[in-house]
């Protein structure tokens, strides 16, 4: 930062940034800090418990027993952002499963118009529900109630009563039951690196160019290796025998969710950061008299971030459809919205509004798919689960109760 | 100065329903200088903000602005002319940092991203301009002091190549020393060829930084007035009464002749 404007005393090095960064985050920017470091205490604990744990067909495993819980939980915090809830998105992505399914199983059309289908159907909800919210001006807690509600009775009307209709498309099955091949993963992450390697650099010239203040060199290379770490790690393991019998069947490569994740992530991060769009999401979260004043469109706004909740629901309750290959009354019901609302909230993503990002929801999911596998591992039941996810989630508002409380505390020099 | 006004409001009235706010008010802003909106509570002064502004529509009268006579229906034909309102409580969103503060609503792109270089070099620019050198661009509203958020929403006003920079109250939340710090800002719009209108209720304020004074009195023009031709208990007594000696609106209803004063 070597602006005339910066503040006296700042400087361009490495460790100063480091120091920055701990002010911060003792100033009440907690940002995703707190999530990581749980989410690794909880995988050394599992894996010192249960080796079984620490093993690849596990960590596969966990690809897919979080992605649909991951990308409701990434919908949500479009919704967070403003200060409101959708209660109704878990049975929202169950009455858009059920679409899938009767379109393919009832009607036999081909997987694409089903996917059209339920994408649409998700949009249309969150038109509906932010509708009620902005314009007739109920409480979002209530419409989404309501939604909740209604949304179960619907999922059981489209199954005829509730019977568990069977989605067996090699399309839709693939989504989150099949693997690249070990090549097209080396692929993707080795793509996915140079991608955000390029971003970072340019970035950096074009900043340094205009002389405008930028980060040391030394920083984006370190965010560039950290990022390079871990996916071509989780690549390597990943790209490993994890078939119990190889005679039978051989299972190796990246779980197919695992990029469709990633995709998600990349466009709804640039959607929050990099667009106009985004900056009036959380312009509307910070002040919504201050955006109304900027000119901006608070009402349209508060609905579009509905319909991105819902239209993530869908893509969550298609995921669900896939890995179970059916749609049943409790599709989306059950923990699933709660696990959503926990993973953005774990993640880092403010209940009060105004603080979150799309890779909240990813870490948060983590960290709720490790405890709910790893728990299951060890035997407990099924209440000792939600029981622990459960404490985890108040824990998690606690932080960020505080750490709003601190920020307040310490904002104003 | 034989200057023509860059901003002229001529016999503007308003009311709401049964009640006038405005009657007959005129008021005149000049290139380069600080020209005080002061009266007391109730008198119309943010009404009249407001209609210039473009948030009321007037009932009667005209708003004139650099020699042509205007509508000003919305706060965008108001932007859109050059004519800015920073309002007493401060439209900054604490999550967002200065820059993003700074073009809320207006933000620079290329092509469906934000162009943060752009709009960053902008920021500064306009900021060393106004010589605000104590805050980096990056850091959020929240983290700033109430003297620095002011200065933000000021030179977020500047930014846009405004003429017309009006001020609602901008000291009244503000110490000592950050009083001080705004002032001298107002001062420097000024300088630097811009209109501006302060509205105040601190008598202090309005001496040390205005060239003239209009008052308002019970939603009419009680006076307008040169700073420099007044002292402090005579625009106390036109906020109070509506005259003074023998400018402002005299006690006899039949005499409107002092009405508009020397201007």
């Amino acid at each position: 930062m070597s602006t005339p404007l910066a503040p006296p005393g700042t400087d361009d090095s490495v460790a100063a940034h480091l120091r920055d960064y701990v002010t911060k985050v003792r100033g009440g920017e907690i940002g995703s800090l707190a999530a990581v470091l749980g989410l690794v205490v909880l995988c050394v604990g599992f894996s010192v418990a249960r080796p079984s744990f620490f093993t690849a067909g596990n960590f596969a495993n966990l690809f897919t027993q979080g992605a649909p819980v991951m990308i409701i939980a990434m919908g949500l915090v479009f919704v967070l952002l403003l200060g409101e809830i959708d209660l109704s998105a878990g049975f929202a992505s169950g009455v858009c499963a059920a679409i899938l399914a009767v379109f393919l199983t009832e009607w036999g059309l081909p997987w694409y118009l089903g996917v059209g289908a339920a994408l649409l159907t998700g949009v249309v909800i969150g038109l509906v529900l932010g509708t009620l919210v902005a314009y007739v001006g109920i409480p979002s807690f209530v419409v989404t109630l309501a939604a909740f509600l209604g949304f179960q009775g619907l999922l059981l009307l489209l199954l005829k009563g509730g019977r568990n209709t069977p989605v067996e498309d090699d399309v839709i099955y693939a989504i989150e039951n099949r693997n690249l091949p070990v090549w097209l993963g080396w692929v993707l992450a080795v793509v996915a690196i140079a991608g955000y390697a390029a971003v970072q650099f340019a970035r950096h010239r074009t900043r340094t160019a205009r002389g405008l203040a930028t980060e040391p060199l030394g920083i984006v290379a370190a965010r560039i290796a950290g990022l390079a770490v871990i996916l071509l790690l989780a690549t390597a393991v990943l790209s490993r025998e994890r078939s119990i019998n190889i005679a039978v069947t051989s299972v190796k490569g990246v779980p197919v969710i695992a990029p469709i994740i990633g995709v998600l992530l990349v466009v709804f991060t640039f959607v929050l950061q990099r667009t106009p769009y985004g900056r009036h999401v959380y312009a509307v979260g910070g002040n919504k008299e201050a955006a109304r004043r900027a000119g901006i469109n608070v009402n349209r706004i508060r609905v579009s971030v509905f319909m991105v909740g819902s239209f993530m629901a869908a893509i969550g309750g298609i995921a669900a459809a896939s890995r179970a290959s059916s749609v049943d009354p409790n599709t989306g019901g059950s923990n699933v919205l709660l696990y959503a609302v926990g993973a953005a909230v774990i993640g880092g993503t403010s209940l009060f509004g105004g603080k979150g990002r799309v890779l909240d929801a990813v870490i948060g999911g983590a960290v709720i798919a490790v405890i709910d596998n790893g728990m299951g591992l060890m035997d407990f039941s099924g209440g000792a689960k939600f029981a622990t996810t459960g404490l985890i989630l108040l824990l998690a508002a606690t932080v960020d109760a505080l750490s709003r409380r601190r920020a307040t505390a310490t904002g104003n020099r | 100065m034989a200057v023509r006004p860059l901003l002229e409001v001529r016999g503007v009235d308003k009311s709401f329903g049964a009640v006038q706010v405005l009657r007959d008010v005129a008021m005149n802003v000049f290139p380069g200088e600080v020209t005080a909106l002061v009266g007391d509570n109730g008198a119309g002064k943010s009404t009249l903000v407001k209609c210039i502004s473009g948030i009321y529509p007037i009932d009667a009268g005209q708003v004139v602005f650099d020699g042509r006579p205007v509508t000003v229906s919305s706060p965008k034909d108001a932007a859109a002319l050059g004519i800015e309102v920073v309002y007493q409580d401060l439209a900054l969103c604490d999550n967002l940092d200065i820059v993003s503060n700074m073009f809320l609503g207006r933000e620079k792109r290329s092509g469906i991203a934000l162009d943060e270089a752009t709009m960053e070099q902008m920021a500064h620019r306009t900021l060393a301009s106004l010589s605000v050198r104590s805050v980096s661009l990056r850091q959020p509203a929240a983290s700033l002091s109430g003297g620095e958020r002011q200065t933000i929403a000021i030179a977020k006003a500047v930014l846009w190549n405004s003429r017309v920079v009006i001020l609602d109250e901008p000291t009244a939340a503000l110490g000592v020393a950050q009083t001080a710090q705004v002032l001298e800002l107002v001062r420097r719009l000024a300088d630097n060829g811009l209109g501006v209108v302060l509205i105040s209720h601190n008598m202090n304020d309005v001496f040390a930084v205005s060239d003239r004074i209009t008052a308002l009195y019970l939603g009419r023009t009680a006076a307008q007035v040169r700073t420099s031709e007044v002292t402090h208990s005579q625009v106390v007594e036109l906020i109070t009464v509506g005259y003074t000696g023998s400018i402002g609106l005299l006690p006899d209803p039949g005499s409107y002749e002092g009405m508009g004063g020397r201007s």
